[in-house]
């Protein structure tokens, strides 16, 4: 086997794809694959990380990410505490870098940060000697979310190399649209992003990516796209007064979908809101991966796991 | 780490009467129900499972059902060694429940990837029966394990290395007797 005698992943810390080459991803995709054997056994455990310590540390609610990073630790045989802001001394107003050093004082082995400023995680990850796993800052990087996302395309289409990805909806705002972004752009596909004006950064175009307004440009060509959750509380413009009003403009609906390769895959980080960004018809079509992208979350946080901890610390 | 070769223990026509052997002696040791299946760990002992059902099917005209077990995540040493290893995905798309399991590995040394075998395959089912085949048996046991079936029994030193060479991964057969250096 070609990889076998040379350590791929040395990184104590999976802070951003930004951060990763484009094989260290594909280390990551292809530990990943062996993860999903796991998940379908009558007993999903390995002993991997057995005696080991998880804290997901989340600044941010969250259910879908806590729970999969936590069911990720468990089946690798890990023992798993969860932090919940609210209810801990960060009230009290105790600083991010003193969470971390009296976490690390319990001995803990792995911290899952998500929080509200971009580069939180980085900050944490200097100051402590356990290893951080970023499950989302502000609006910089969702390092996992972008991972299964590649994971589930990978499996659909069984390459990501070439490929016509587009994401839609509020790219300003969104972690997952940059994570994805430079992980689809590092493996080789052609990335395009399409949303409102007000809702694309400025200068995104030098991450590598083909802009657009127009829908249907963005779509027509696609062989897969990401579909972000729109928050319209968010867009001050006034440009959609009403759901309807954007779903008209930016929405997947059947209809658009049937302008589109036929096989075009489906995908939405989650949770989706049904006639905004994505019609039910979509949501739970054929072309709809939504839910594998889940399942393969879990495979895939504990590939992450997985590599942080066994990363050799010299 | 540089290897200095010593001498060549088996040549490729050694290694095929060897595994012909064993697998007449898998079969006379079967049964009347046929329940076995054969696991190789991964990865020479998975291609010479392959070739041993290939042996089998050629003696008795049906061939086992074969499976490929990966066993890095139950080591028990994965903090001290320095390469850290590539996880590859466990093959095993049959039911293990009430069979009878040939576990086959290239070379038994201390005993602890058998020991890691073991346990992966508790947690896929209860078999009836676990045996072991393999190509080598090299001694110096770390834990109370034997094989049932064996190619060939090579007496060492804790210093040297068997190294197991095959078509299907290293371009040919044989099996090298090699000195780690000083």
């Amino acid at each position: 086997m070609a990889n076998e005698k040379k350590t791929v992943w040395t990184k104590k810390d999976l802070l951003g794809l930004e951060y990763l080459s484009r094989e260290e991803i594909e280390h990551i995709l292809y530990t990943a694959a062996s993860f999903k054997e796991v998940t379908t056994r009558q007993i999903k455990k390995v002993p991997a990380l057995r005696g080991k310590t998880v804290v997901n540390l989340f600044y941010e609610p969250s259910t879908r990410t806590r729970i999969s990073f936590e069911l990720a630790a468990k089946r690798l045989s890990a023992d798993v505490i969860n932090v919940g802001v609210e209810s801990s001394s960060v009230r009290k107003g105790e600083t991010l870098i003193d969470t971390g050093k009296n976490i690390e004082a319990l001995k803990i082995d792995i911290i899952v940060v998500r929080h509200d400023c971009s580069g939180a995680p980085n900050i944490l990850a200097r100051s402590v000697k356990a290893s951080v796993v970023n499950a989302g800052d502000g609006w910089h990087e969702h390092p996992t979310q972008a991972l299964l996302d590649i994971f589930t395309l990978k499996s659909k289409l069984g390459r990501i190399e070439g490929l016509n990805v587009s994401i839609i909806g509020d790219i300003a705002h969104s972690r997952v649209a940059r994570s994805n972004i430079w992980g689809l752009t590092k493996l080789g596909a052609k990335v395009t992003v399409c949303a409102p004006k007000m809702l694309i950064p400025d200068g995104i175009e030098k991450m590598g990516v083909k802009v657009t307004n127009d829908l249907d440009e963005a779509i027509t060509e696609a062989d897969a796209i990401n579909v972000l959750r729109m928050q319209l509380e968010r867009d001050t413009s006034g440009a959609f007064p009403t759901k309807i009003d954007f779903f008209k403009q930016y929405g997947i609906s059947e209809e658009r979908l049937k302008k589109c390769k036929k096989d075009i895959v489906v995908m939405h980080p989650g949770p989706i809101n049904r006639g905004v960004e994505m019609s039910s018809g979509v949501a739970d079509g054929l072309n709809s991966v939504i839910l594998e992208q889940v399942t393969n979350g879990i495979a895939v946080r504990m590939a992450v796991l997985y590599l942080v901890a066994h990363a050799k610390r010299n | 780490m540089q290897l200095k070769e010593k001498s060549k223990i088996l040549d490729e026509g050694s290694i095929d009467k060897a595994l012909k052997r064993m697998a007449h002696e898998i079969i006379e040791a079967t049964k009347t129900t046929d329940d076995t299946v054969l696991i190789g760990i991964k990865n020479r002992g998975a291609y010479i499972a392959e070739r041993l059902a290939d042996h089998m099917k050629a003696i008795s005209k049906s061939r086992p059902p074969v499976g490929a077990l990966d066993i890095t995540l139950y080591r028990d040493d994965l903090t001290q060694v320095s390469e850290q290893p590539v996880v590859h995905a466990t093959e095993i798309t049959f039911d293990i429940e009430n069979k009878r399991i040939v576990l086959v590995d290239d070379v038994l040394f201390t005993g602890r990837t058998i020991r890691c075998a073991l346990d992966a395959l508790i947690d896929f089912g209860r078999p009836r029966l676990i045996q072991l085949a393999v190509l080598v048996d090299r001694g110096h046991r770390e834990l109370p394990i034997r094989a049932d079936y064996v190619g060939k029994n090579i007496p060492t030193n804790v210093n040297e290395v068997v190294e197991v060479r095959l078509s299907e991964s290293d371009g040919k057969d044989e099996v090298v007797l090699c000195e780690k250096p000083a």
